[in-house]
C-alpha cells in the first residue's frame, strides 16, 4: 500500500561512500526480520489451510481440502453429503460491500474536504492538515469506543434526537451494519483525505483557468480536468480505506456487537472459541488473495496511466 | 473617453483600476487605464514585469475583476460575465495544456463545451492542426511534444472556438531565440488570415515592434504611450518610453530659441548644439532623446561635427556599438554599420554629428 | 460589480460545509467522551456534576498499571528496534545507485502495511506456537518490531531522498571517514525523519490491538487489551477517563511530531 504513496527510488551516486556489499549488509537485518516473522508465518498459514483440524485446536499433519470445502459446503449430519451453503460467502460478500460503501462514503466526504483544504491560503493549510491528522494518532480502539458511546440506545445522539422531539423512542444505531459502516468511515477517513490533498496541492490551477477560458463551467472542469489529474491521489486514498476496511476487526466486533460478522471476525473466531485452525487459515488465505488482486489490478492501471501520460 | 467610441470597438477599457489586497498592504496594479482596441487589430501591451499588462489581459479574459472602471466587448459591458461565457480565448504563458488529454482532445475541448456537433468538431480540429502544422500529432499527449509544438497546440486550442478576440500572454517567452523569431512571423500571418483581434502581452520590445499594428507601452499601472510601432520608437512621448524601447541617449539640454513650429534649438550641458522637435521657452531645461543609429561618426577631427574620443567598440555583427566621450567626458552611445575597413580604434579621436530631426524632446 | 466569489474559479459551493462536517465527524465522538469522563454520575444520559472520580478510579486500578507498563515497554523496545532496522535499510536503499533487488526489497519492507492485520495476527500466532516460542511480552515485541519497520522506514527514506548527495561528498572531500560522514553529516540531517519515524512506530505499537491480542498469551496484557476487556464486560465511565488520558497522550505526541517536522522542513 505504501508503495502507492511513496516517492520513486533515488538514483544518487554512492555519496556516503558505501559499496554495494556494505549496503546489502545494512539492508539485510530489516529484510530478514520481515522474511522470518512475516513471510514465513504467511507460508505457515498457507500450509495449515491444507491440513486437518485437530480436536482441541491446532492441526493434524494430514493433507485435506476440508477447510476450503467448508467455505462453500456443509456436511449434512445424517447423509454425510456435501450441501452448498452460502453463509461464509455471504460474510465475504458483506465485507466487500461494507468496505466499498465505507470507501465511497469516505470519498464523498474526503474529496471536497481535501479540495477545500488545498485551496486555502498556504498559511492555513498546515493547520487544516494537522486537524485531519490528529485522529489518526489516536488509538483506533478508543476512537471506536467513543463512536459506540455516542450512538448507543441511551447515548448522547439518541438523547438529543429525543430531546428535540425528532424521534419518540431511541432508534437502534449501535450493533447494526450502519454502525459498522460509520465506524469504518470514522476510522479511515484521514487515509482518504491526505493523499487526495497531496494530489490537489500539486495540481496546476492554471489549467482551471484554461478550462474556463474554453467555455467549461465549474462542474465540467471538476469532472474533466481536476478529477482525472488528481486520480492517483484518489486511487491511493480509496485503497488505503478499502483494504483495511475489508480485513477490519475492531469496528465490526465492537459496533456490530459480534453478531454482524465480517471477514476479520470470522478468522479471529477460528483461532479463539471455534478452534478450527485450518478453516481460519483458509479464510485468511482467501482474504489475502482478495487484497493482492485489488493491489495488482490498481498497480497495473496506475502503470498504464503513467505510460499514457507519456512523461518522458 | 467617449462611451460612444467604446461601443464601436472590439475592446473598450474605460478608466480601469485594479487594486490587490486591502488597507496598508494594498497594491495598485492599474491606475485608471483607458484604451480602445479596434476589430482585426494586432494590439500589443508592452512593458516591464509588474507594469500591469498581464493584469489588464486577465481582466479582459475574466480571471480578474476590476476595482473600478468598465470593460466593453463590442460595445457590451462584460464585467458580469464569467470567463467561460466570454467570446475570448487565451494562449497562456505556460500553455496550460491539459496533460491527460491528447493534442486532439485539447484542441476540441472548447468546441465540445460550446456543444458543437461531432462532425464540426472533427473538421475544425483538423483545420486547426493544419494551420499550426501539427497534423499527425493528433494522438500525442502534451508531455510528448517539444516546447515549440506545445506552443502551437496552445494556439490551436485557443483559436479553435473562433473567438472574437485572442489574448496571448507572453506566449513566446519559453521558446529559444530562433523558434521565437519564426513564431512571430507565423502569429502575424495567422492573425491576418483569421481576422481575429489579437491582444498580445510581452516585455520584449523587438517582438512588439515586429508584429503589432498598435502598441500600448505600459509602466507602473499606466499607459505611457499608445501608437504604432513607428510612433513609439521614433516619437517616444516620455523618458520611460524612449528608454524602454530600443537604446537611446538621454541628454539634458537648455532651450535656446525657436526654429520653426514645434522645433527648438537646444544646447546640451556638453555644449552640443542641435535642433530638437518639441516646445518650450528659451532658458527652459528639457530632456532629449537621440537614438544611437541617428548619430554619425567619422574618424579624425574636422568638419562641422563635435569632436570626441572613442572609448570602446562593441562588435554586434551587422553593427558596431561605439561608446564615445565628448570633450568634458560625457558619454554617448552610437550605432554604426559594420562597413569593412573601418579605421575606428579605441582611444582615437573622432567627430560626431547628429542627423537633423534625430533629437526629440521628452516629457518626464 | 459582481461579488468577489462569483468569478473565483477555484471555489465550489458546499465544499466548505463538507469540510466542517468532516471535522465534526472526526472530533465530536472524542469530545463527547472527554466531557462525559468528568461526569460524576454513572449514568450516560444525565449530568451529575463535574468530578475527577473516574480518573481516580482508573489511576488506582492495579490491572491498568501493569497493562500500561507492558504497553510502554513493548512500544519503547519495538519502536527502537524497528527504527534502527529501518534506518539501516533506508541508508542502503537511498545512498547510491539502485541496488540489484531494489524494488523487491522495497516491496518486502512495506509488506507489513499491505497484509491485513488479522492475517498477520494469526500467522504470527501459528508461527510462534509451531517453533515453540513461549507466548508473552517477547512475542509481542517481535511482532510489533516487524510492523514498526515500514512506519519508521517511510519518513526516514523520504528525508534521505530529499538529502542531496553533495553534503556527504563534501564531508568525504574534507577527510571525513565513512563513519564520521555518517555521524556528523548524514545522521544530523536525517534526524527529523528519524524522530518522526520513531514516534510513528511508537504510536502504532501503542495502538495495536489485533496482533497483540493473538500473540500475547495468558500473562501479558497491554493497555488496548485491558480497555477491550473492560468494554466487552460493560461500559463504565472509567473507560471514558482512560480514553481521555490516552487522547491527551496522543495529542501531545502529534503536536511534538508536527513541531519537529516543521522545524525539519525549515532547516
Amino acid at each position: 500500500m505504501a508503495a502507492l504513496i511513496a516517492t520513486g527510488n533515488s538514483q544518487q551516486e554512492s555519496a556516503a561512500g558505501l559499496t554495494a556489499r556494505q549496503r546489502g549488509l545494512l539492508l539485510l537485518p530489516a529484510l530478514l526480520a520481515i522474511a522470518i516473522f512475516l513471510v514465513l508465518p504467511l507460508g505457515f498459514i498457507l500450509v495449515y489451510s491444507f491440513l486437518t483440524k485437530g480436536t482441541y485446536g491446532g492441526v493434524v499433519w494430514e493433507f485435506s481440502l476440508a477447510a476450503y470445502e467448508q467455505f462453500l459446503f456443509e456436511r449434512d449430519l445424517f447423509t454425510d453429503e456435501l450441501v452448498f451453503h452460502a453463509s461464509y460467502l455471504q460474510i465475504y460478500g458483506r465485507s466487500v460491500l461494507q468496505a466499498l460503501v465505507a470507501t465511497i462514503a469516505c470519498l464523498a466526504i474526503g474529496f471536497p474536504t481535501a479540495y477545500y483544504i488545498a485551496t486555502r491560503p498556504a498559511a492555513q493549510r498546515n493547520m487544516w492538515v494537522f486537524l485531519i491528522t490528529v485522529p489518526y494518532w489516536v488509538n483506533l480502539l478508543i476512537r471506536t469506543v467513543s463512536m459506540l458511546f455516542i450512538i448507543r440506545d441511551e447515548g448522547p445522539l439518541n438523547s438529543i434526537l429525543l430531546g428535540i422531539g425528532l424521534i419518540s423512542e431511541p432508534i437502534r444505531l449501535a450493533y447494526t451494519d450502519f454502525a459498522i459502516g460509520l465506524g469504518l468511515v470514522y476510522s479511515y477517513l484521514p487515509f482518504m483525505v491526505l493523499p487526495i490533498y497531496a494530489a490537489i496541492e500539486r495540481f496546476d490551477f492554471r489549467l482551471v483557468e484554461a478550462g474556463h477560458d474554453l467555455y467549461a463551467d465549474r462542474w465540467t472542469i471538476l469532472r474533466q480536468i481536476i478529477v482525472p489529474l488528481t486520480r492517483p491521489g484518489i486511487v491511493a486514498g480509496s485503497l488505503l480505506v478499502f483494504i483495511p476496511s475489508l480485513g477490519s476487526f475492531i469496528a465490526p466486533d465492537l459496533l456490530g456487537g459480534g453478531k454482524n460478522l465480517m471477514i476479520g471476525n470470522t478468522i479471529a473466531l477460528q483461532f479463539q472459541s471455534s478452534r478450527n485452525w485450518p478453516f481460519g487459515s483458509a479464510a485468511a488465505v482467501i482474504l489475502l488473495t482478495l487484497v493482492l488482486i485489488v493491489l495488482v489490478l490498481f498497480a497495473r492501471r496506475a502503470q498504464q496511466a503513467a505510460a499514457e501520460q507519456g512523461r518522458q | 473617453m467617449e462611451t460612444q467610441a467604446l461601443r464601436r470597438d472590439a475592446v473598450g477599457i474605460d478608466q480601469v483600476v485594479k487594486v490587490y489586497g486591502e488597507g496598508a498592504s494594498a497594491v495598485t496594479a492599474l491606475k485608471g487605464v483607458s484604451l480602445s482596441i479596434a476589430d482585426n487589430e494586432f494590439f500589443t501591451l508592452l512593458g516591464p514585469s509588474g507594469c500591469g499588462k498581464t493584469t489588464l489581459l486577465r481582466i479582459i479574459a475574466g480571471f480578474e475583476q476590476v476595482s473600478g472602471g468598465r470593460v466593453f466587448l463590442f460595445g457590451e459591458e462584460i464585467e458580469q460575465l464569467p470567463p467561460n461565457r466570454r467570446p475570448v480565448n487565451t494562449v497562456f504563458q505556460h500553455y496550460a495544456l491539459f496533460p491527460h488529454m491528447t493534442v486532439e482532445e485539447n484542441i476540441a475541448f472548447g468546441l465540445r463545451r460550446l456543444k458543437r456537433s461531432d462532425t464540426e468538431v472533427k473538421k475544425r480540429v483538423g483545420e486547426m492542426m493544419e494551420i499550426v502544422r501539427l497534423s499527425g500529432f493528433a494522438g500525442r499527449r502534451p508531455g510528448q511534444l517539444s516546447g515549440g509544438q506545445q506552443q502551437r497546440v496552445a494556439l490551436a486550442r485557443a483559436l479553435a472556438p473562433q473567438p472574437k478576440i485572442l489574448l496571448l500572454d507572453e506566449p513566446l517567452s519559453a521558446l529559444d531565440l530562433k523558434l521565437r523569431q519564426q513564431m512571430r512571423l507565423e502569429l502575424k500571418q495567422i492573425q491576418e488570415n483569421t481576422g481575429i483581434t489579437f491582444i498580445f502581452v510581452t516585455h520584449d520590445q523587438e517582438e512588439a515592434l515586429a508584429m503589432s499594428d498598435r502598441i500600448a507601452v505600459m509602466s507602473q499601472g499606466e499607459v505611457q504611450q499608445l501608437g504604432t510601432a513607428e510612433d513609439v520608437y521614433e516619437r517616444p512621448s516620455n523618458r520611460f518610453v524612449a528608454d524602454f524601447i530600443g537604446d537611446t541617449n538621454l541628454i539634458e539640454a537648455t532651450v535656446l530659441g525657436e526654429d520653426g513650429p514645434d522645433r527648438r534649438r537646444c544646447r546640451t550641458a556638453q555644449g552640443l548644439e542641435l535642433t530638437a522637435s518639441g516646445s518650450g521657452d528659451p532658458g527652459q531645461m528639457v530632456h532629449l532623446s537621440i537614438r544611437p543609429e541617428r548619430i554619425s561618426l567619422v574618424a579624425g577631427i574636422g568638419g562641422s561635427g563635435t569632436p570626441c574620443t572613442i572609448d570602446r567598440i562593441i562588435y554586434l555583427g551587422t553593427n558596431r556599438q561605439v561608446l564615445v566621450r565628448l570633450a568634458d567626458g560625457a558619454p554617448l552611445t552610437l550605432l554604426v554599420p559594420n562597413t569593412s575597413g573601418s579605421t575606428l580604434e579605441p582611444g582615437s579621436a573622432a567627430t560626431i554629428s547628429v542627423a537633423p530631426g534625430a533629437a526629440r524632446q521628452l516629457r518626464d | 460589480m459582481a461579488s468577489p466569489q462569483r468569478h473565483d474559479l477555484k471555489r465550489y459551493p458546499g465544499f466548505g460545509a463538507v469540510t466542517w462536517a468532516c471535522i465534526v465527524l472526526l472530533y465530536a465522538p472524542m469530545l463527547v467522551i472527554m466531557i462525559y469522563s468528568f461526569n460524576e454520575l454513572r449514568s450516560i444520559t444525565t449530568w451529575g456534576g463535574f468530578s475527577f472520580a473516574w480518573y481516580l478510579k482508573a489511576l488506582n486500578n492495579p490491572q491498568l498499571h501493569s497493562a500500561t507498563f507492558n504497553s510502554v515497554v513493548v512500544a519503547l523496545v519495538a519502536a527502537t528496534l524497528g527504527t534502527i532496522l529501518a534506518l539501516c535499510a533506508a541508508l542502503a536503499m537511498t545512498r547510491g545507485r539502485q541496488l540489484k533487488h531494489q524494488s523487491a526489497s522495497f516491496a518486502l519492507l512495506n509488506l507489513p502495511l499491505m497484509v491485513p492485520e488479522i492475517v498477520t495476527a494469526i500467522g504470527s500466532l501459528v508461527f510462534f506456537l509451531a517453533i515453540g516460542i513461549q507466548l508473552g511480552l517477547s512475542t509481542i515485541i517481535i511482532a510489533h518490531t516487524v510492523f514498526c519497520i515500514p512506519f519508521a522506514y517511510l519518513p526516514i527514506a523520504a528525508r534521505l531522498q530529499g538529502l542531496e548527495g553533495y553534503f556527504e561528498e563534501a564531508a568525504r572531500d574534507l577527510y571525513a571517514t565513512r563513519w564520521e560522514t555518517f555521524r556528523y553529516v548524514t545522521l544530523p540531517l536525517t534526524m527529523p525523519g528519524i524522530i518522526s519515524g520513531y514516534m510513528l512506530a511508537f504510536i502504532v505499537s501503542l495502538d495495536d490491538f489485533i496482533i497483540t491480542n493473538m500473540v500475547a498469551g495468558p500473562g501479558a496484557t497491554t493497555l488496548p487489551m485491558a480497555i477491550y476487556g473492560m468494554v466487552r464486560t460493560g461500559f463504565t465511565p472509567e473507560i471514558n477517563a482512560i480514553s481521555t488520558m490516552m487522547l491527551l497522550v496522543s495529542a501531545l505526541f502529534v503536536s511534538a511530531s508536527y513541531l519537529i517536522s516543521r522545524r525539519g522542513a525549515s532547516s
